[in-house]
């Protein structure tokens, strides 16, 4: 039998060391993290390395790239938002890469465990809380306080602000992991589909055929996720920068 | 990045896969891995940061800028070469205003010249007629008088021939001529 979750399994392939009881290794999941470093130098150093003028193919995606990211920044924290251009590709590309690695059968998807998107928020949302106070003192506490809300149902207006800004990172984090994870079943539960239907002779051979159009059509969908769910953290990752950025607007 | 959560004893063994397939919690949800997964990640954020900050992002961003340079100066100096030529343009259409002017000009000035002195030519010329056309008047004139005057002595001395003829006398002088004279006149009138 077929075991769908088999793939998220985190293996060891040696120890590195210890800190205090507990075991650190280097594991499938580290494997795949350096890949996607890896993958993101070679395309953004190997690609911009002709300084071409007239780019060709890799520095195209290079250059697309940094100016998709870029204008992200701008559209949506403005120019000031530039100051963190380097964390929000970072991320932006580190997600998609990994993901779009992930959909290689018998890959792994870093992004499918949520202590990796966890932390990945939670980097996010610090930023932001330690940002905004250096930046805007105890003004930062105005972002709860939106303006033109009548004074009687300002309390209640508060407590939903301070509520949804600490649901933030969970959310954050939530979406990209059940996305990846429950694409990915869903890829693993069809394919499992095809040798199941196969196995049943002539007939199967012809039934197998509806699960296979349907893995091909879910791996054309989980390539969008794939780049969607990215983009979705980088942008939100903009939107609270926003807030650190220009908390009294 | 330490991880909080309390282990228990002896979790660490779990990490081998087969030991995971039955009984185990969701992989996602393994506390053990946890750890690792965070100390992977961040070495590997962290370089991805270091290179995407200090390498990467500034070498594309220059590639970026220097094309953009590239094109505002080609574009800056395809402005000015238009405006070269526009002002070429323009000097090469006043020079020739100005030349066309000054034919006109010179033109102008050659014929009113020519003018004059056709005109001064003409009225010598036509003094110098004036002058030769009253010679020939004045000579004209001295040369009928001499002729009248031949004629007058020739018409007295026919009347006195055929006088003398016609009658055997000689007419007397006196007589002759004012006769003649008045019959002068008289034709002449």
């Amino acid at each position: 039998m077929i075991d769908p979750i088999h793939q998220f399994n985190v293996e060891k392939i040696f120890t590195i060391g210890h800190i205090g009881n507990q075991e650190i290794a280097f594991t499938n999941s580290s494997a795949y993290m350096l890949v996607a470093v890896a993958l993101i130098s070679l395309l953004m150093i190997g690609g911009s390395a002709g300084r071409q003028m007239v780019p060709g193919r890799i520095q195209s995606l290079a250059e697309l790239s940094y100016e998709f990211v870029a204008n992200t920044i701008r559209s949506t924290a403005g120019v000031e938002g530039l100051k963190f251009f380097p964390l929000v590709f970072s991320l932006f590309m580190f997600i998609m890469v990994s993901n779009m690695v992930g959909i290689i059968p018998y890959t792994f998807t870093i992004s499918s465990h949520i202590i990796v998107t966890a932390a990945l928020a939670f980097l996010v949302f610090f930023t932001v809380v330690i940002y905004g106070f250096y930046k805007n003192g105890l003004g930062f506490f105005k972002i709860f306080v939106p303006s033109g809300v009548p004074v009687f149902i300002l309390p209640l207006v508060v407590f939903i602000e301070v509520f949804s800004f600490f649901l933030r990172p969970i959310s954050h984090s939530v979406r990209l992991f059940a996305n990846m994870l429950a694409g990915h079943i869903a890829l693993k539960v069809f394919a499992s589909f095809i040798p199941l239907l196969a196995g049943l002779g002539i007939a199967g051979y012809f039934g197998a055929v509806l699960p296979l159009g349907m893995v091909i059509a879910l791996t054309a969908l989980e390539l969008l996720v794939a780049f969607l769910q990215a983009y979705v953290f980088a942008i939100l990752t903009c939107i609270y920068l926003n807030d650190a950025l220009h908390a009294g607007h | 990045m330490a991880e909080g959560h309390g282990n228990a004893p002896g979790t660490t063994a779990h990490t081998e896969a087969d030991a995971a397939a039955h009984g185990r919690a969701f992989p996602p949800f393994q506390k053990d891995t946890f750890a690792s997964q965070l100390v992977s990640l961040l070495i590997a954020f962290v370089a991805l940061y270091l290179i995407v900050s200090k390498i990467a992002l500034p070498r594309v961003g220059s590639v970026l800028d220097e094309r953009a340079k590239r094109i505002e100066d080609d574009f800056a100096a395809a402005q000015r070469l238009k405006g070269e030529s526009d002002d070429a343009l323009k000097a090469y259409e006043t020079e020739l205003a100005q030349a066309r002017a000054r034919a006109q000009a010179i033109g102008a000035e050659t014929r009113e010249r020519l003018n004059a002195a056709s005109e001064a030519e003409r009225k010598t010329l036509e003094e110098k007629l004036a002058v030769k056309l009253a010679d020939a008047e004045k000579t004209i004139a001295a040369t009928r008088e001499t002729a009248m005057s031949n004629v007058r002595g020739i018409a007295a001395d026919a009347a006195a021939a055929i006088v003398q003829r016609l009658s055997g006398i000689v007419p007397d002088g006196k007589a002759l001529e004012t006769a003649v004279d008045s019959s002068l006149k008289g034709s002449q009138a």
